[in-house]
């Protein structure tokens, strides 16, 4: 066993398909008030927010939530604030240049919703948050495309997991702070300029990881459609 | 359980690929690559009978076909033993148990016991895990230990007594990590708390698919009416289950909608409160032809597997609720359900998409009469669920958690590690 973070994408050369897998743990820190969530939002890890915003996606969980962040979500479902949750789901965080970011962006909504409302700070909860972080494994899928024509009749077939890793978790681990598709395309002296342009306009954010495939390969199928 | 025949395991491993699909078992088995040769050991109090065995019986096969060294061993323990290791169950689920000095001695010896077997094994594993309050004790047993221990709690724990959990807790701290189900069950321990939902087996008897001949016989046999609607809840006679909601929920849905009401249920024999719940049913359901009360067997997993493919909706009205296994059952089989606004439930009921979240007899007698006026959401809201559990609660997600986890363990604390070999 080792650990590595290299880029599966080399530019000039084959890519490698990763896939992960993610177990998810409790940090035991919970809230049960808005005014808990604040304190909580300023003392767990950032590995926390992280997964709040984007591991999540690689838990069970339901294709179409209402929210796409486990705090909005909460604070429909547990505090029954319909502002609070809209203007949290809102927080895009690819908008920003990390999580710290995002930890701040959060708790200014927090914060703001707290300062509005009265009911805000001592309205009783249905249900307790419970913030969680996450461990991810990343393994070799036994794949090495040596061209992106290749790929594209495997892409539909790609696991989630796959998705997340070159997708999500890229955009993270990545000095460029894009997929790794991109990454390795950009290799290839400017050839697939167009298609890298195409997957940049794609916001992962707003989809499932299912969706996300979907999307990926809709883009290389309609780059490579007259190479066939 | 020792290591079982190659070609027994092929077959396994086939048969769960026909159902839960090539790109999940091929996902499990680039996981498993790391791990191959690991020694596993799974440690429980019963071989048959219980979820955790249940469990265990598929687990543990399904890790050895991956190419794992696993393992299942079970501790034996005379009847203070077990009336013993129930209380601090129970107390474990809320229950303000009381345990005597000599009842905790009779823990802590069967514990010591077993170990003189067991310890060669335990010490020697790459992995142990340890399943429910039972064998805890087992770890303290075993100095010289070389693996990463786990205690798996599978039961609900999030509100327990606390002189039981001061008492379990004292075993429970040494482990290099445990499980909880869900996330508000996890405990203030000084190790990693994983979380890991369980599953339903999609092969057992209680979920596999049934000819339509062997669902046709219950309308027979129960004395259903084939014309009606079935609406089932299938649970223990328990005030939690909320069966006397469901009957009322019921009588107002068909004030406007003919429908027949299944309740089914079992296990109440050795339990006062559920005799007396059962009781408070059979009263409030006398002389109506149009509700039935099943008294089942704990072994009729078929009889249940039925009845669910019976149902037209399944209900699971829940006041408090673990995760609700039932409830993914029902999902798996197709069902739409309208469940109870509490714990696991809603985790697998999404309003409109796999049935409806409810708080009253109210709330699910409005349910009831909506999906019994649209077959056609039905059917829509069935195979959105039957897909959902597909993806997120069938036995081989258990697994891929469970070697995550493993592979996790061997790194600590970092968030993201890229696996190679096993060594």
């Amino acid at each position: 066993m080792q650990i590595g973070n290299g880029s599966p994408a080399r530019p000039g050369n084959g890519f490698s398909v990763r896939d992960c897998a993610l177990i998810t743990l409790a940090t035991g820190e919970r809230a049960h008030s808005l005014k808990e969530l604040r304190e909580g939002l300023l003392r767990v890890p950032v590995g926390s927010l992280y997964h709040h915003f984007w591991g999540r996606l690689l838990r069970p969980q339901f294709d179409e939530p209402e929210y796409n962040n486990d705090f909005a979500s909460w604070a429909w479902r547990g505090l029954h604030d319909r502002p609070l949750a809209e203007r949290l789901s809102m927080v895009i965080p690819t908008d920003f240049d990390d999580l710290e970011g995002v930890r701040q962006e959060v708790l200014e909504i927090v914060h703001q919703r707290l300062d509005e409302s009265e009911l805000a700070l001592w309205s009783a909860v249905d249900q307790g948050f419970c913030f969680l972080h996450g461990q991810v494994v990343v393994f070799s899928a036994g794949l090495v495309f040596d061209h992106p024509a290749d790929i594209v009749s495997y892409l539909p077939s790609l696991s989630t997991g796959s998705v997340f890793f070159h997708f999500i978790d890229a955009r993270r681990r990545t000095p460029q702070r894009n997929d790794d598709f991109s990454a390795w395309l950009a290799g290839f002296d400017g050839e697939f300029a167009p298609l890298i342009a195409d997957l940049a306009g794609l916001d992962p954010y707003f989809s499932s990881l299912k969706e996300l495939r979907h999307r990926v390969s809709a883009i290389f199928q309609r780059h490579f459609a007259g190479s066939a | 359980m020792e290591m079982l025949p190659a070609q027994f395991l092929q077959n396994f491993i086939d048969e769960y690929e026909a159902v839960a699909g090539r790109g999940s078992i091929e996902h499990l088995r680039q996981l498993a690559a790391p791990l191959k040769g690991a020694r596993v050991v799974h440690v429980n109090s019963t071989r048959e009978g219980g979820g955790v065995a249940e469990i265990l019986q598929k687990l543990v096969p399904f890790k050895q076909a991956l190419g794992l060294d696993a393992r299942w061993e079970v501790i034996a323990g005379d009847r203070i033993f077990f009336a013993c290791t129930k209380k601090l169950h129970n107390g474990l689920q809320g229950e303000a148990v009381a345990v005597g000095d000599e009842e905790l001695r009779v823990y802590e010896d069967a514990n010591a016991a077993n170990a003189e077997n067991l310890r060669s094994l335990l010490e020697e594993a790459d992995f142990v895990f340890i399943h429910d309050p039972q064998p805890a004790a087992l770890l303290a047993q075993c100095p010289r230990r070389r693996g990463k221990w786990v205690w798996r709690c599978h039961i609900d724990a999030s509100r327990p007594h606390p002189p039981i959990w001061n008492y379990l807790r004292k075993w429970v701290m040494p482990y290099d990590a445990s499980i909880f189900s869900l996330p508000e069950f996890s405990q203030a321990l000084p190790h990693p708390q994983y979380i890991i939902a369980p599953s339903i087996d999609p092969l057992s008897e209680k979920n596999r698919d049934l000819p339509a001949a062997e669902v046709g016989e219950l309308d027979p046999r129960f004395g259903f009416d084939s014309n009606l609607p079935l609406v089932l809840q299938v649970s223990r006679y328990d005030r939690f289950k909320d069966p006397l909601g469901v009957i009322e929920a019921c009588r107002m849905a068909r004030k406007l909608v003919p429908l027949q009401l299944v309740l089914a249920g079992g296990g109440a024999a050795d339990d006062p409160e559920g005799d007396a719940v059962l009781r408070e049913v059979q009263v409030a359901t006398a002389g109506d032809p149009h509700i039935h009360v099943l008294l089942l067997p704990n072994s009729a997993h078929r009889t249940i597997n039925a009845l669910q493919r019976r149902a037209d909706i399944v209900l699971q009205k829940s006041l408090r609720e673990g995760f609700g296994l039932t409830v993914t059952e029902a999902l798996w089989k197709g069902k739409p359900v309208i469940g109870g606004d509490t714990g696991g439930i809603r985790l697998q009921v999404f309003d409109h998409y796999t049935g409806f979240l409810v708080r009253t007899p109210d709330g699910a007698a409005l349910r009831i009469r909506y999906l019994l006026h649209r077959e056609d959401l039905r059917r829509q809201m069935g195979e959105r669920a039957r897909r959902f559990i597909w993806e997120n609660y069938l036995l081989t997600r258990h697994l891929r958690e469970y070697l995550t986890l493993m592979l996790g363990l061997l790194h600590g604390h970092q968030e993201r590690l890229e696996a190679i070999e096993f060594s």
